[in-house]
């Protein structure tokens, strides 16, 4: 089949930036672990409450400089709500739902994820400037979902 | 005589007046579709320009009708009944320019295909209107609407099978009679789009019959609901190659021949059409890169595969802008981009598919970011997805589908393209632009500040970290306010098109192939081939995913109705 020569070069060219991009996706999710939140990890939804850690959800101080935060959403509210923290400490976020599916993005940062019942989905996040977090629902859940949001204070 | 003059002096006979390519009663069957396309496209231009306005509080809520069941409305009304009723429309024009007349048989069967979309269309909008199924156009299980809700969308899928099924046997009958001759460059990708389309909506109907319309009637009592999404967005991004694929054989038949060129490459566009059959499948997990229950392996495995996507992209921008310097030059453009100024700006049919393609180069720019497997997390379910969305279907299908109502509406109704109406045309091209550039403009970089999508109004205002999203609010209604009287003006010419202007024959501009092009080899006509390479990708995407969310599946989750 004959292919023009322009037509060659034009689809050469992007065929090799496409392989260096794929090749460049790769390695910063294989080589350096730069993954999305895949989190495998399986729940009841209708048990949540008696389901360990989720039986106490809260913000829970690991060590010095590391929380972890055990989180329910359901609609229209997370739990808990307004957790402060020390600045520069890593947070593992732990989220699940008791009804449907909601999102979990805390505004101006890297944290985003999905929250499916049945499903716990997981993200750790180092916040390294003090200031005041806004945690949101993203994924449509409902009449309530625009309300849908906490707060996380990080101190000095 | 031969045979296609003969043709075309019974339609004169027929209708009164000079030919068209198309017979009467083929005109029927494409107006019918087109013509309730546009009541769809009214109504949900409505609730997209109600939705801005609520959202941005310059209106409060319409009295029993919320600012959800308004976004169901305008998502369903536009992503799905606008453009699938507009498609089969001018697919089956496409038909009955390369093949003539239909046979009996499968234009009956057209009938009662838009008879079904009809009766779906109507069941789904009166549960929507009842605020019985805001549950927006992409399900959210286990969000749970009225059975009837469902029950509409399968009867409305059903009846796309049956135009379906209709257009395979116009296209197997012509191939029969036409030994080891290509069926038209038109035919092959309007086949090429409707084997899409049904190998695509499998996987909806899968999760409607077997998980949501159970669900919603009571039959069972708790849902899977990865599955569902997993198979919800199997079909959500073909989808979009739905949408897409006939905007594309706008782009590659019709243009060249209204800026007086010729198609680069039959060969090319041909190929280019069987590798999106191809490619647009194993690609539905990077809507759902930031799900728990699927591994991140296999999200990388589908990012590759989406990613393939880019090549035909490439091929069809080579196409048009070959085919534009080729026109060109041909009239006389000097200098390496002299044929610029040869285009004809002023021919609407010309203008917004050509506006159409300059929005989808920043268009797919975005896609590959949404697509990519990391940077995804910045953008997710935040605004920029839905600027993504309106500058791609909004944008770049709307407008090539609007540059060609302007000759096929008349076309159809045996009319003519007026220079009055012409000029409007290229006014509403020039209105939606603008709005179009408020409104994505203002998702696209709120998304980037986090802004989130399909939310309410007043969302948050109080605090002070989502001040900065008031005024990006305000240019969306702004845009959206415009757009929605290019809807207006769009339609008014549509009007003036279908019942008033002057009556005579429109061309049904198609081009010619550049001699210079090479020969179409058989191969793309191996239909066994190119479907079992489809389900075989298919599979490879999907089959151990899919066995891991059956084998390692949570209780099912049972259903909420939280409207």
């Amino acid at each position: 089949m004959h292919i023009h020569r322009l037509e060659k070069i034009w689809l050469g060219f992007g065929c090799v930036m496409l392989a260096v991009f794929l090749v460049i996706i790769g390695i910063s999710a294989f080589a350096s672990g730069n993954q999305p939140p895949s989190d495998a990890t399986l729940i009841d939804p209708t048990q949540v409450d008696q389901t360990k850690p989720f039986d106490k959800p809260g913000l829970k101080k690991i060590d010095d400089n590391r929380y972890e935060a055990v989180m329910v959403s359901q609609a229209f509210q997370f739990t808990p709500q307004n957790m402060v923290i020390k600045k520069g400490a890593t947070v593992d976020f732990l989220v699940t739902s008791k009804d449907v599916v909601h999102g979990f993005e805390i505004v101006k940062t890297n944290v985003n994820m999905m929250v499916v019942p049945g499903h716990i989905n997981s993200i750790e996040y180092t916040f390294k400037k003090a200031g005041e977090y806004l945690i949101v629902c993203n994924e449509y859940c409902g009449s309530g979902h625009h309300m849908m949001s906490t707060k996380i204070k990080v101190v000095e | 005589m031969n045979a296609i003059s003969r043709k075309l002096k019974e339609f004169e006979m027929e209708r009164g007046m000079p030919a068209t390519a198309i017979g009467l009663k083929e005109a029927k069957l494409a107006f019918a579709h087109v013509s309730f396309s546009l009541v769809a496209l009214l109504i949900g231009g409505l609730c997209g320009l109600l939705q801005t306005l609520v959202r941005t509080g310059v209106i409060p809520e319409i009295a029993g009708v919320g600012y959800y069941e308004l976004l169901t409305a305008h998502g369903l009304m536009l992503a799905i009944v606008f453009t699938t009723l507009f498609i089969f429309g001018l697919l089956f024009s496409f038909l009955g320019q390369s093949f003539g007349r239909f046979e009996e048989f499968p234009r009956r069967l057209g009938w009662v295909g838009f008879w079904f979309m009809m009766l779906g269309v109507v069941l789904v909008t009166w549960m929507v209107l009842a605020g019985e199924a805001s549950v927006l156009y992409t399900f959210y299980a286990p969000l749970k609407a009225h059975p009837v809700f469902y029950i509409g969308l399968v009867i409305f899928v059903v009846g796309t099978w049956i135009s379906s099924g209709a257009m395979f046997r116009m296209y197997a009958d012509y191939k029969r009679e036409h030994n080891g001759v290509h069926p038209p460059l038109q035919a092959y990708m309007s086949i090429m789009t409707v084997l899409l389309w049904v190998v695509a909506t499998l996987g909806v109907a899968a999760t409607i019959l077997f998980q949501l319309l159970p669900l919603s009637l009571g039959w069972t009592d708790k849902v899977g609901i990865e599955l569902s999404r997993t198979l919800f967005w199997y079909f959500g991004h073909p989808l979009v190659y739905f949408w897409l694929l006939p905007a594309y054989i706008v782009w590659y038949t019709v243009i060249p021949k209204i800026v007086g060129g010729k198609i680069f490459s039959d060969a090319l566009a041909r190929m280019s059409f069987l590798l999106f059959l191809l490619f647009s499948f194993p690609v539905g997990f990077h809507h759902q890169l930031l799900e728990p229950g699927i591994s991140a392996f296999w999200k990388y495995i589908q990012v590759v595969l989406t990613f393939l996507v880019i090549i035909p992209s490439l091929m069809t921008a080579f196409s048009m802008f070959a085919t534009f310097e080729l026109a060109g030059r041909r009239q006389g453009a000097t200098g390496l981009f002299g044929w610029i100024k040869k285009m004809p700006y002023r021919d609407v049919r010309f203008l917004a598919p050509f506006v159409g393609m300059l929005f989808f180069i920043p268009a797919g720019a975005g896609g590959v970011i949404n697509a990519s497997h990391q940077l995804n997390i910045v953008v997710h379910n935040t605004l920029w997805v839905t600027g993504h969305f309106h500058i791609t279907v909004g944008a770049a299908v709307a407008l090539t589908f609007f540059g060609t109502a302007y000759w096929l509406v008349p076309l159809l109704r045996g009319r003519t393209l007026t220079k009055q109406l012409n000029r409007i045309g290229l006014v509403q091209t020039m209105l939606w632009t603008i709005g179009m550039l408020f409104m994505s403009t203002a998702m696209h970089i709120s998304g980037l500040l986090g802004n989130p999508r399909r939310t309410g109004p007043a969302a948050y205002f109080k605090d002070s970290l989502v001040a900065d999203w008031i005024p990006y609010h305000v240019a969306m209604a702004i845009g959206g306010t415009i757009l929605f009287l290019s809807i207006l003006l769009f339609l008014f010419a549509m009007f003036q098109l279908a019942f008033r202007a002057p009556k005579g024959m429109e061309e049904f501009p198609v081009a010619e192939t550049e001699e210079a092009a090479m020969q179409t080899p058989l191969f793309f006509e191996n239909w066994k081939l190119w479907i079992f390479v489809t389900f075989a990708l298919i599979a490879f995407a999907y089959t151990v995913p899919i066995w891991h969310m059956i084998e390692n599946a949570p209780p099912g989750a049972p259903g909420w109705k939280l409207w």
